[in-house]
């Protein structure tokens, strides 16, 4: 197990990302990215807008395959199944998309039964139960009859992550869980994501760029940066990091920056010198 | 052989667009391919069922909901056949065979296309915008995620609604065309031309006539449910892209409903049906 890991009783990482290269039209938006997942733990992957955190969420839960390496789940190559043991796979995880992705033609009650309701051999009145309890879970039981569109922004997070949790899965995705949220709302879920860690067991991966929810919720973080992944370690890691003054070391001083969100550093020098003096001087066309 | 730079670029620009095609033409027999398995596979297995809320939902979007408007595009298309042709039959005293030539075209042609042409906006464009915004709210994803196909909770109902709902308004269709003419006839035309008007046009029209505008009613159906499953399904890009494919769901549609209507004239025509 390496160092930066967590103490856990099981060592095997449930997911491996080896080598992938993903490319869009030719340009690699993952160039040998490389991440372990291992059991109970809550992984935060951040990253600046269009770095490919997205993309990398993505391949792990099997939306997409890579042009180039492999991603394990469970110790299964997910390039390599057929349709029906991808499906069999995707019964294990659960995912929260960013917008909560909640079937608008559903109720709240009926989003959440439907996983049970198709993969399971229960009763209507049982799913009705498991239903009820998966919403009590996330403080939504009174709003079961709801429909999609007269929820909040934070309502509909919450009954995407219901819905997630409905087949007991081992591993939860989140995909930008505080985005667009009030402070508050955003504490709230990442409350949620906790129990669900701690109460539930289940690993965690969550995708993220705001980084007071990524040091609440995180063991472990990585940061992705231009298609690579620049560090991994424990939470501590990166709190130490992100209070060091500069180091020299641009990959060093280019997390910092993002850890602390300041308007200087490599990241924006890096944004500034792309094509400056080209576009100015050059006559690039318009 | 040379050819100059300009050439080799109409011959790739044309060479991607065939190619195009048939990857377009290929990805929508599959999913004519998957949502006919889904459907055995539902009508077999009871763990699979069809799930009749959504196709019934499905059917009176598609279906009762556009009785009114292909309704009254049919009884106009009867009013513009009535008063056509009345003056050209004029002066060789053959007024009164203008229920005879609606009965024919109405139930063998009119019907089913024109029917078809109205659904393609109103049904194929609906379809189209619902799945494309459905794939933009990231609802598609989520039922992969949660190993659900989108075939078969979101194809298969459209599919099998606007198949069955296009054949139902094309028998509707049929009789408001004639309607249309009777209508016209009666207020404007001679009496030779209502006098009689039902039974000429029962005894012109043989059960094939029904018949071969039934199964171009169903073909069309597919081909407009089918694009705008495609077209929705396929969107990129946000409400662009949902913009986009509601356009090319009508005028694709309209295109192959008149490929359709063609391939189809000529194999009756060859075989006398």
């Amino acid at each position: 197990m390496p160092e930066n890991v967590t103490d856990h009783a099981a060592p095997q990482p449930v997911i491996r990302v080896l080598d992938v290269v993903k490319r869009f039209g030719g340009l690699a938006v993952l160039d040998g990215v490389s991440l372990e997942v291992y059991p109970g733990e809550t992984m935060v992957i951040m990253g600046g807008s269009g770095c490919g955190k997205s993309t990398l969420l993505r391949l792990m839960i099997g939306s997409l395959f890579p042009d180039e390496g492999h991603v394990q789940m469970f110790g299964r190559n997910l390039d390599e199944l057929d349709d029906a043991g991808l499906d069999a796979l995707r019964l294990r995880f659960g995912i929260l998309f960013q917008s909560g992705a909640l079937f608008n033609s559903m109720s709240l009650g009926e989003n959440v039964a439907l996983p049970l309701a198709e993969h399971t051999d229960l009763d209507r009145e049982t799913i009705e139960i498991m239903v009820k309890i998966k919403l009590e879970q996330v403080g939504l039981r009174e709003a079961a009859e709801r429909m999609p569109a007269q929820l909040s922004g934070g309502m509909k997070k919450r009954a995407g992550l219901a819905r997630a949790i409905a087949l007991d899965p081992e591993i939860l995705f989140y995909d930008e869980p505080s985005a667009g949220l009030d402070p508050v709302t955003s504490a709230e879920i990442d409350q949620l994501i906790m129990d669900m860690a701690g109460k539930l067991g289940v690993t965690s991966v969550v995708v993220t760029h705001e980084m007071d929810s990524a040091f609440r919720i995180a063991d472990r973080m990585a940061m992705l940066d231009a298609g690579r992944i620049i560090k991994v370690g424990r939470r501590s890691e990166f709190e130490a990091l992100r209070d060091c003054p500069l180091t020299g070391d641009e990959e060093t001083d280019l997390v910092r920056q993002f850890l602390r969100g300041d308007s200087e550093g490599p990241i924006t020098a890096r944004r500034l010198s792309t094509g400056y003096e080209r576009d100015i001087l050059g006559g690039a066309g318009f | 052989m040379n050819r100059r730079p300009g050439q080799r670029n109409l011959v790739a620009a044309v060479g991607a667009r065939a190619l195009g095609g048939i990857a377009y033409l290929g990805g929508m027999a599959l999913m004519l391919a998957q949502a006919g398995r889904w459907l055995l596979r539902g009508i077999a297995n009871p763990k699979l069922r069809l799930r009749r809320g959504p196709l019934a939902l499905q059917m009176v979007r598609v279906g009762v909901r556009s009785v009114g408007i292909v309704s009254l595009v049919q009884v106009f298309i009867g009013v513009i056949l009535a008063l056509q042709m009345a003056r050209p039959l004029e002066p060789w005293g053959q007024v009164d065979k203008i229920a005879n030539i609606i009965g024919v075209a109405g139930f063998r042609m009119l019907g089913p296309i024109i029917t078809a042409v109205v659904l393609s906006g109103f049904a194929g464009a609906s379809i189209a915008a619902e799945l494309g915004t459905m794939v933009v709210a990231e609802e598609i994803e989520a039922l992969e995620a949660q190993a659900l196909s989108p075939v078969r909770f979101l194809v298969v109902p459209r599919v099998l609604a606007t198949f069955l709902m296009m054949m139902l308004l094309t028998i509707i269709a049929d009789w408001m065309i004639a309607l249309g003419g009777y209508l016209t006839s009666l207020a404007v035309l001679k009496p030779q031309v209502y006098i009689g008007y039902w039974e000429r046009m029962r005894d012109q029209l043989r059960v094939r006539d029904f018949v071969s505008g039934l199964i171009m009613a169903g073909v069309f159906g597919l081909l407009v449910s089918l694009i705008g499953c495609y077209e929705g399904l396929r969107v990129r890009g946000g409400a662009e892209g949902v913009g986009r494919a509601t356009t090319m769901t009508v005028v694709y549609s309209i295109v192959g409903i008149i490929v359709a209507a063609c391939i189809f004239t000529v194999i009756f025509y060859v075989y006398r049906f």
